[in-house]
């Protein structure tokens, strides 16, 4: 449904999304992940038709950006960032100017707002100026905004920053509600929002997409991999290396410094085995060392992310 | 052009529930009262023309006070955003805006209307010049929204966009005043760049193509380079 092709933008020199290709399919729900300045908020801004790209084109459907604009635009329901509405005028009064500008006659546009305020939750608050809301009430006159023309594409900004955290199950749940018909594209920092409402991740770094992967897949490719941490008293450290190194299975062994001096602490990179453990522990029940720590980390999007995305 | 009544009722309501249009009217129908009656009686004459000497001076200041805020506080707020992202273009944008800070001043001017009709009952007034007068304050105050507007759209602090309206409002009020710097060949050109000098052939109750020719170009020139300052932030 929407085709990014090698997509750029510089500001002055800074290349803040460089060449950039994606295709979303209909119906999808993604997510895009990225330290803060990566580059998400501008692509976004570049499929929203808020800025210009300096190079590349998207497509959605049959439309290019650059010629049919405004039906892009119409297709679109956008949230930006910390929901900037019009702040001085009162909920009711803006979500009227936003069906009638988005083409909804008057007697379609009452009936689409009473749909609105059941979804969103708006019920006591369509005579308050928007000023005086919380972010979260903020937050849910946006989605409110963004959904308005019922839009094919649904594109959030950051929709959970700031929220508590009562609030953010809430606007999960709205986003999942939509994401069963629509194509939502969220960008995030929050690992585990995606984990919880994405079908798929993009992890976006310096402007580059680094990983690209349907979230389940994601989750068990990076599941593969154990780390073990083994800790013994009384024994050499060539002598566990010897035993240890030539099981199947071991990708890396490491020696960590250790809180107790005599005691020498290994970190194992391995296959996420159960057999391979059991055949750690029948090595270790044969000799005279001491074990005084086994335990295991199991890699998450969090590691990922992390891996994918540290400076170097 | 439904597009454009719905962006130009949005910022009519934004004038009229926010103070700002209300203290702008009332600092304009202040001054302009105060330097009309001030010598009102002293003249004493049936007309409006010290109403409309001034004009062009008044409006350079209180015009760039309404407009400043028509960009500048959407791009401050983060609003713009949203703005250029829904189904509008960029020149029912402007167009919107435009509209709407031209209907500000209408009813800005609409209270004045009193002095003439308080005038009429003192002396025998001629009709011509006051109509003139407010068709060229309209006129005026159209050109000057579009000033106003170009440097709204410069700047995300309405302070500074202010000072840049008032500059150039005031350079176009005082230009054909400046004139004994000007060579003697410029005279001709620089004298016909001055919104004073047009909007007194108005008030004085001829309406000359040639006074509207000018100021529809500088509504012309505001607009469009709103549009290109627009065009340059996507």
């Amino acid at each position: 449904m929407i085709q990014i092709n090698q997509l750029t933008k510089y500001y002055g020199d800074f290349c803040a999304v460089d060449h950039i290709n994606l295709d979303i399919k209909e119906g999808e729900i993604l997510g895009m992940l990225g330290p803060n300045g990566a580059g998400k908020t501008t692509t976004i801004r570049m499929l929203t038709g808020y800025f210009k790209a300096t190079s590349g084109t998207i497509r959605i459907d049959d439309y290019s950006i650059d010629t049919d604009l405004l039906k892009i635009k119409d297709m679109i329901g956008y949230l930006p960032e910390s929901a900037p509405l019009y702040s001085n005028m009162i909920v009711y009064d803006y979500l009227n100017f936003i069906a009638h500008i988005r083409g909804l006659d008057r007697s379609k546009s009452d009936a689409r707002i009473e749909d609105l305020v059941g979804l969103c939750g708006l019920d006591n608050i369509m005579h308050k100026t928007i000023n005086a809301l919380s972010k979260g009430l903020k937050q849910r006159v946006g989605l409110a905004h963004a959904m308005m023309k019922d839009p094919e594409i649904l594109i959030l900004d950051e929709p959970t920053s700031g929220l508590d955290p009562n609030q953010i199950v809430e606007i999960r749940n709205i986003i999942r509600q939509i994401g069963k018909e629509k194509t939502v594209i969220l960008s995030t920092h929050i690992l585990s929002e995606v984990e919880a409402t994405c079908d798929r991740a993009i992890i976006i770094n310096k402007g580059k997409i680094v990983a690209d992967d349907l979230i389940k897949d994601m989750i068990r490719r990076v599941g593969e991999e154990q780390i073990i941490y083994l800790s013994f008293l009384e024994a050499s450290l060539d002598d566990v290396k010897n035993r240890i190194i030539p099981f199947d299975g071991v990708i890396a062994i490491q020696e960590l410094k250790s809180i107790d001096e005599k005691a020498i602490r290994l970190k194992l990179t391995c296959v996420n085995k159960p057999s391979l453990r059991k055949k750690i522990y029948q090595i270790i029940k044969k000799t005279d060392w001491i074990l005084i720590e086994f335990s295991q980390e199991t890699k998450d999007l969090e590691t990922v992310f992390r891996e994918l995305t540290k400076e170097k | 052009m439904r597009q454009v009544i719905h962006i130009l009722n949005r910022e009519l309501k934004d004038y009229f529930i926010s103070p700002i249009a209300y203290i702008v009217i009332s600092v304009f129908l202040l001054i302009t009262g105060w330097l009309f009656f001030s010598s009102f009686f002293i003249f004493n004459q049936a007309n409006l023309r010290n109403l409309f000497n001034l004009l062009p001076l008044t409006f350079s200041f209180v015009i760039p006070a309404i407009t400043m805020r028509l960009f500048s506080e959407e791009i401050n707020t983060g609003s713009y955003e949203i703005l250029i992202t829904l189904p509008v273009t960029f020149p029912q944008i402007v167009l919107g805006k435009f509209l709407a800070s031209v209907l500000c001043l209408t009813s800005m001017l609409i209270p004045t209307l009193s002095y003439p009709i308080f005038i009429s009952f003192f002396g025998k007034l001629d009709w011509g010049p006051v109509i003139g007068g407010y068709v060229g304050a309209i006129f005026l105050g159209a050109a000057y929204s579009a000033v106003g507007l170009f440097a709204s759209v410069l700047t995300r602090n309405q302070i500074i966009s202010f000072i840049i309206g008032t500059l150039i409002c005031v350079s176009l009020t005082l230009i054909d005043k400046m004139l004994f710097f000007i060579p003697q060949t410029m005279l001709g050109v620089i004298g016909y760049l001055g919104a004073d000098f047009h909007f007194k052939n108005i008030s004085k109750g001829i309406i000359d193509t040639r006074d509207i020719l000018y100021f529809l170009s500088i509504i012309f020139i505001g607009l469009y380079s709103t549009h290109l300052a627009m065009q340059e932030k996507s």
